[in-house]
């Protein structure tokens, strides 16, 4: 009977024990299957469809090709390997152009015989209407059932998830927004954190040490929509004026809080690499006639390389999955930045800005589970990395 | 960098008298030493500024009614009153859930599975989620609890999601404290006969209580000021009235804070009320860490492991 107690405590140790592993599962599982429907997704509006001339010899349009198109930026079919023939972009509410409101009938019923009748008599028509305007005879090509290509997704270069006829999923924008924040915050902070995380292992008195610890600790429980608060009433207004900037939202006011948020990890890490260098390896160099300095910088820190490294991985993890704070700070443009001072947006804000407009199972939506499962991987390859990167120690 | 500036000050000072080197040495270490103290104290310059300015523009919003009453006038004016009771239910339920688990996954990882594949399988995978972002948390929440479970957007969903986000963290703590304890008390226990399970619930965990203690309420420091998870799977943009189930939606503090600084109907006149907010969730936050520290040294104190 005892024994059994015993047995039965311990599965239920073992099953509490599996929960962690069970949820990176599940969020794996969630994460991709909703990410995945985006490449069976149509590149065009749910419902909606582009008609094209028969006679015309392109039968296939990528999702930016037909935002180009749209946008007015192609404007002949040759440069999509057709015809020498301009295009004519036609959306629904401009067949009044070509019809008048008798022809297209009192309550447009006419509409999908005077579709396919335009359709037939323009060579170079592409043609954007609902699903319930074809008719069973329509006369036109029809581009229906083209997906979003996975090239449109990881080497698009607009984000634009609300464009008519077809949205733009590009991650480079955001991923680039995500590395250059980042990027920036980690050069900014891993100075400061291993120049404390020197001070606080091998400097300072063991008095000073116990003030500032637990001081630099309360820097890590800020919640992050108060550094973001903080960062948007402090340090954008700063930037503006400092830099005379048109606006004070740019990446690097993102870096910056980034950069604080991300050192009290940086120096509690580097500190306790710092803290494991055995005693004797540094008495030896002082014994040699080193300074305290010289020990520091040529015994110590090469010692505990692979934890400062850790750190600053860490580090760099802890900003790139950041999400309040960049998104108060950052000024949210979906372009890619050429400069520290503009406007950009990360891969966490776009997600937490806008997975509130998205419908449920709309390419949106799909699109910002992808981006989540992006950050996912990013941050599971920090992990591991610093799983070998902890197991190189010697 | 460093070696450069060394070098330079060490040609520079080469002295002709024969103690060449230690003096030029000792000056390189005291502009290292300086430099280094300097910016430890600009660190916690950084905090103090941020306190300071948060505390001396939030006092003054601070009253009675701001922490008793519901938003007012497009929430430019009232209290918070809402925000603080739902963010208490969140820190509640999201420590119903991963305290009871996360103690016992730490214990089965120290105690039953300690050095053996399965602790080192479930180390890294809680390693691997507490790296994960509170974004991809909320973005989890959502597609699990709020929309395949349908419990819609509420405290329920919320705190589940927060609960896994702060799961490590407790895990983490729980293990640290079972193997601060010596071997020779276990074995001890063992060796007058008692089951390990009688071992841990009697002698092990009761050492280790107050340091698990002192890790589950940093965890809620931590939790209190989440903002990203509880996005999409519970917090409300206004909700006047306090929730009457689990399945209803609540205003939360953090979420408090973002919308009437980003996406406010009168961001201008509802400042005051974002200063007073942050000092609240300031105020959590200094008022959990000073906790803890107080409880981990009355215990250090206390108990002599």
């Amino acid at each position: 009977m005892k024994r059994f107690l015993e047995k039965l405590v311990e599965s239920a140790l073992l099953i509490s024990g599996s929960v962690t592993s069970i949820t990176i599962l599940l969020i794996i599982i969630f994460l991709f299957k909703e990410a995945t429907g985006l490449f069976n997704s149509p590149v065009i509006e749910k419902g909606y469809v582009l008609a094209m001339n028969k006679s015309n010899p392109v039968k296939k349009l990528s999702s930016y090709q037909i935002k180009e198109i749209f946008d007015a930026k192609i404007t002949n079919w040759d440069e999509l390997g057709g015809k020498e023939e301009p295009i004519e972009v036609v959306r629904l509410s401009d067949l009044t152009k070509y019809y008048t409101e008798e022809e297209l009938g009192a309550s447009f019923e006419n509409i999908p015989a005077k579709a396919s009748e335009l359709t037939a008599k323009h060579p170079g028509i592409i043609l954007f209407l609902p699903e319930q305007y074809v008719s069973k005879k329509f006369d036109g090509t029809l581009l229906k059932h083209e997906t979003l290509q996975p090239g449109d997704f990881f080497g698009g270069n607009e984000w634009y998830p609300t464009a008519s006829p077809s949205p733009q999923y590009g991650l480079l924008p955001l991923l680039l927004g995500t590395i250059w924040v980042s990027l920036g915050a980690i050069l900014l902070s891993l100075p400061f954190g291993i120049a404390v995380s020197v001070y606080l292992a091998e400097i300072s008195s063991m008095r000073v040490r116990n003030i500032l610890k637990p001081l630099i600790e309360l820097l890590a429980g800020i919640p992050s929509v108060v550094y973001g608060f903080f960062g948007l009433v402090v340090i954008v207004p700063f930037l503006q004026e400092f830099f005379k900037l048109p606006v004070g939202e740019t990446a690097l006011a993102g870096s910056i809080v980034l950069g604080i948020m991300a050192l009290p990890t940086i120096i509690t890490v580097a500190e306790d690499a710092m803290r494991t260098v055995p005693r004797s390896i540094k008495e030896a160099s002082l014994a040699l006639g080193a300074t305290h300095w010289q020990t520091i910088y040529k015994v110590i820190i090469p010692y505990a390389k692979s934890g400062i490294t850790s750190a600053a991985v860490l580090g760099i993890g802890r900003a790139i999955g950041e999400t309040m704070a960049v998104l108060m700070v950052t000024g949210n443009a979906a372009v890619i930045p050429h400069t520290l001072l503009e406007p950009v947006r990360t891969i966490p804000a776009t997600i937490a800005a806008e997975l509130g407009e998205a419908s449920v199972g709309s390419g949106h939506y799909q699109a910002l589970f992808a981006l989540g499962c992006i950050l996912f991987l990013i941050t599971m390859v920090i992990s591991i990395s610093i799983e070998f990167i902890g197991k190189k120690k010697y | 960098m460093k070696d450069k500036k060394n070098i330079k000050t060490n040609t520079n000072s080469s002295s002709p008298s024969g103690v060449r080197g230690y003096s030029s040495k000792r000056w390189s270490q005291t502009i290292a030493f300086t430099i280094f103290k300097l910016m430890s104290y600009s660190v916690v310059l950084i905090l103090i500024m941020i306190l300071g300015f948060i505390v001396s523009k939030g006092f003054s919003a601070i009253s009675w009614d701001f922490l008793t009453k519901a938003p007012e006038d497009g929430m430019t004016k009232g209290g918070i009153y809402p925000a603080i009771v739902g963010t208490l239910y969140l820190v509640l339920g999201s420590s119903l859930f991963s305290f009871p688990i996360g103690i016992m996954s730490g214990i089965y990882m120290n105690e039953y599975a300690s050095g053996n594949k399965i602790a080192a399988f479930i180390r890294i995978m809680t390693n691997n989620l507490s790296g994960v972002p509170s974004v991809v948390f909320g973005l989890f929440g959502m597609a699990l609890f709020v929309n395949a479970m349908h419990f819609g957007d509420s405290i329920l969903a919320g705190s589940l999601t927060l609960g896994l986000l702060s799961l490590p963290l407790v895990i983490r703590t729980t293990e640290e404290s079972l193997k601060a304890i010596d071997f020779s008390y276990r074995e001890g226990s063992l060796a007058l006969g008692a089951t390990k399970l009688q071992t841990i619930r009697k002698v092990i965990f009761p050492m280790a209580l107050p340091n698990i203690i002192t890790g589950l309420i940093l965890s809620i420091g931590r939790v209190s000021g989440e903002t990203a998870p509880i996005l999409f799977t519970v917090a409300a943009y206004f909700l006047p009235k306090l929730p009457s189930s689990i399945f209803d939606q609540v205003m939360a503090l953090p979420y408090h804070l973002y919308v009437i600084t980003t996406s406010g109907t009168n961001i201008e006149a509802s400042r005051s009320i974002a200063y007073g907010t942050a000092l609240v969730l300031i105020f959590i936050v200094l008022l959990v860490n000073i906790l803890a520290t107080l409880l981990r040294n009355y215990f250090s104190k206390k108990v002599k492991i």
